[in-house]
């Protein structure tokens, strides 16, 4: 009897849709329980130890408290992240939608334009770096060369403390604003024609339909591109490894970059867990805060989605 | 009132075009840059590098970067490794938005949501510990670290997509080949896969792409310069000939070609991805 039941059951979890549904998402599930919420605890526990490897001694708030009142370059790097973010995601949103805006209308060489604009967003990062670094170049690369071109005196881009963020904020909008103007310009050709036909037969002017009908329709896509261009802002990484290394005097050290330095090259684990999650904390805040105030500018059409 | 109307009260035509040309060459002179000097021969480099247009361009830097350092190595590792990600990425990706579209189980959408809000979590979170795992499992240097969580549904952006995709395709055809005796398995191979070419298309560009970019990865895993990948090998080149611009920048074009080769193959996919995501046009 007892094979007997045994078997019944075995058949009856097999014919069970909700076992295959569950078994399907199983290799998402195994991942995310083991390389993302497990170590997520993990790095939380390990931001409580001092660990190097070798040795590890819980300490308490201690790598909190040290990062918050002795170590200057932790608050020198989320002053560089900060200035890059706040300078990057709102230009780079407006320049965008501005040329994804100029770009929607049935024009000629529409293709290649939005072709020249999205190509950059495909190089490579370290590829892209290298390609700065030259433009950058104070002696012979090209930007002094045109800013003499023009009368205007070349900075070292790269070597003055006072221009390395501003050489950063250039490359980063040539880096990622093309595939942010892609996105708008998707949004801005799913907006129906009948909108503007509408708004044409009370009046409306060029300003007034861009006001009133393209910014609210395209408040959810602006929003995408918000969320995560502060998400991603924070965590600019490679640029600044390989074009200036975080120099000259700190200038570009990005909260990316010295998280890095802590973990695998001085192998402060602890400090750099502890790090981790300053990080995740503000980004959990400012995504927060965008997600409440959202309430009052985003509009979701219908309120289907 | 038509797009086009709207623009003309304010701006004219010719200046919309001037202010798109402006921006485009804007966009392009560093592909132009990185090109011309490429072609320049060390001797011209050294006695002119400001000037754009080569005046004797010969290609000579390319070979000579491809074999300064092993190219071809750093090519064949990198290619191994983003087509295995690739192909791992479409296929667990698949499963998993089979199972969470298709299927009702407990604890379905909050896990579904969890999914969602992975995509918000800084990598750095999980960096460290992730690290300390493979380094247990004594594989460091290689290449595990970097192509295994494709195997884990390759990323929640691109289940997200593929759920997305396959909630548009009508729930008959699943039930119309199970009244045909297939097997679960059976709907997604040959029903659902063979109606999602342009999103599985998406996704593998995409997988691609972040692969063949990656580089804080094999930076961080990767200790032996014959495992290295492009995006390393180029950082390494970097070190070793940091001022010989002309041949720095052919080696980034060995790194960038592909991608752009790709995606004048493929420019449909790139876009269609976008709009497939909802952002775009419904």
């Amino acid at each position: 009897m007892r094979p007997a039941t045994g078997k019944r059951t075995r058949r009856r979890l097999t014919d069970r849709p909700e076992f295959w549904g569950f078994l399907f998402i199983c290799p998402w599930l195994f991942g995310f329980l083991f390389l993302t919420a497990g170590p997520m605890l993990a790095s939380l526990y390990l931001s409580f130890q001092r660990y190097d490897l070798a040795s590890s001694k819980f300490v308490g708030f201690e790598n909190y408290r040290r990062l918050f009142t002795e170590d200057p370059l932790f608050w020198k790097s989320l002053k560089n992240t900060l200035f890059y973010a706040i300078v990057t995601v709102p230009l780079g949103i407006a320049g965008s939608l501005g040329i994804a805006l100029l770009l929607n209308q049935p024009m000629k060489g529409q293709r290649l334009f939005r072709t020249c604009f999205y190509l950059p967003s495909l190089v490579p990062a370290v590829a892209a770096s290298l390609i700065w670094q030259w433009i950058f170049n104070s002696d012979n690369g090209i930007l002094n060369s045109g800013l003499h071109l023009i009368g205007l005196p070349g900075p070292q881009w790269l070597q003055d403390e006072r221009f390395t963020p501003w050489a950063f904020v250039l490359m980063s909008l040539w880096g990622v604003g093309g595939a942010r103007m892609v996105i708008f310009l998707a949004g801005l050709q799913g907006i129906s024609e009948s909108y503007y036909e509408a708004a044409k037969l009370d009046g409306a002017g060029t300003w007034v339909c861009f006001r009133r009908v393209t910014l609210p329709l395209l408040s959810p896509v602006m929003f995408f591109n918000l969320v995560l261009g502060v998400i991603g802002s924070f965590q600019v990484f490679t640029n600044a490894y390989v074009m200036t290394g975080g120099g000259p005097n700190n200038s570009s050290l990005f909260y990316a970059l010295y998280l890095f330095r802590n973990a695998f090259l001085y192998l402060k684990l602890g400090k750099a867990s502890a790090m981790a999650w300053v990080l995740f904390a503000i980004l959990l805040v400012l995504t927060f805060v965008q997600f409440r105030t959202s309430k009052r500018w985003v509009h979701y059409e219908g309120g289907d989605k | 009132m038509t797009r086009t109307d709207l623009w003309t009260g304010r701006f004219s035509r010719s200046f919309v075009y001037a202010l798109l040309i402006g921006g485009a060459i804007l966009f392009t002179v560093p592909f132009i840059w990185t090109f011309a000097t490429a072609l320049k021969s060390s001797e011209e480099f050294a006695s002119n590098p400001g000037q754009l247009i080569p005046r004797h361009p010969v290609w000579s830097n390319f070979p000579k970067a491809w074999t300064e350092l092993p190219f071809s190595r750093f090519m064949l590792n990198t290619v191994l490794i983003t087509a295995t990600t690739t192909v791992a990425s479409v296929v667990s990706g698949s499963l998993v938005a089979y199972g969470f579209s298709r299927f009702q189980f407990r604890a379905r959408n909050p896990l579904f949501y969890m999914l969602l809000a992975t995509m918000m979590l800084p990598g750095q979170v999980t960096q460290i510990p992730v690290f300390l795992i493979w380094r247990q499992l004594h594989a460091i240097d290689t290449y595990y670290p970097l192509i295994a969580p494709a195997f884990f549904g390759g990323g929640a952006f691109n289940i997200f997509l593929i759920r997305q995709f396959f909630l548009s395709i009508p729930k008959e055809f699943d039930e119309a080949a199970m009244i045909d005796g297939a097997s679960y398995f059976a709907v997604w191979w040959r029903v659902l896969l063979p109606l999602s070419g342009p999103v599985l298309a998406s996704v593998a560009l995409f997988s691609f792409l972040g692969q063949w970019d990656n580089f804080e990865g094999p930076l961080i895993y990767l200790n032996s310069p014959e495992k290295y990948t492009v995006s390393i090998g180029l950082r390494m080149f970097q070190d070793s000939f940091g001022t010989n611009f002309e041949q720095v920048m052919a080696a980034s074009m060995i790194h960038l070609l592909p991608t752009v080769v790709l995606f004048f193959f493929a420019q449909r996919y790139f876009l269609r991805g976008i709009n497939l995501s909802g952002l775009g046009g419904r």
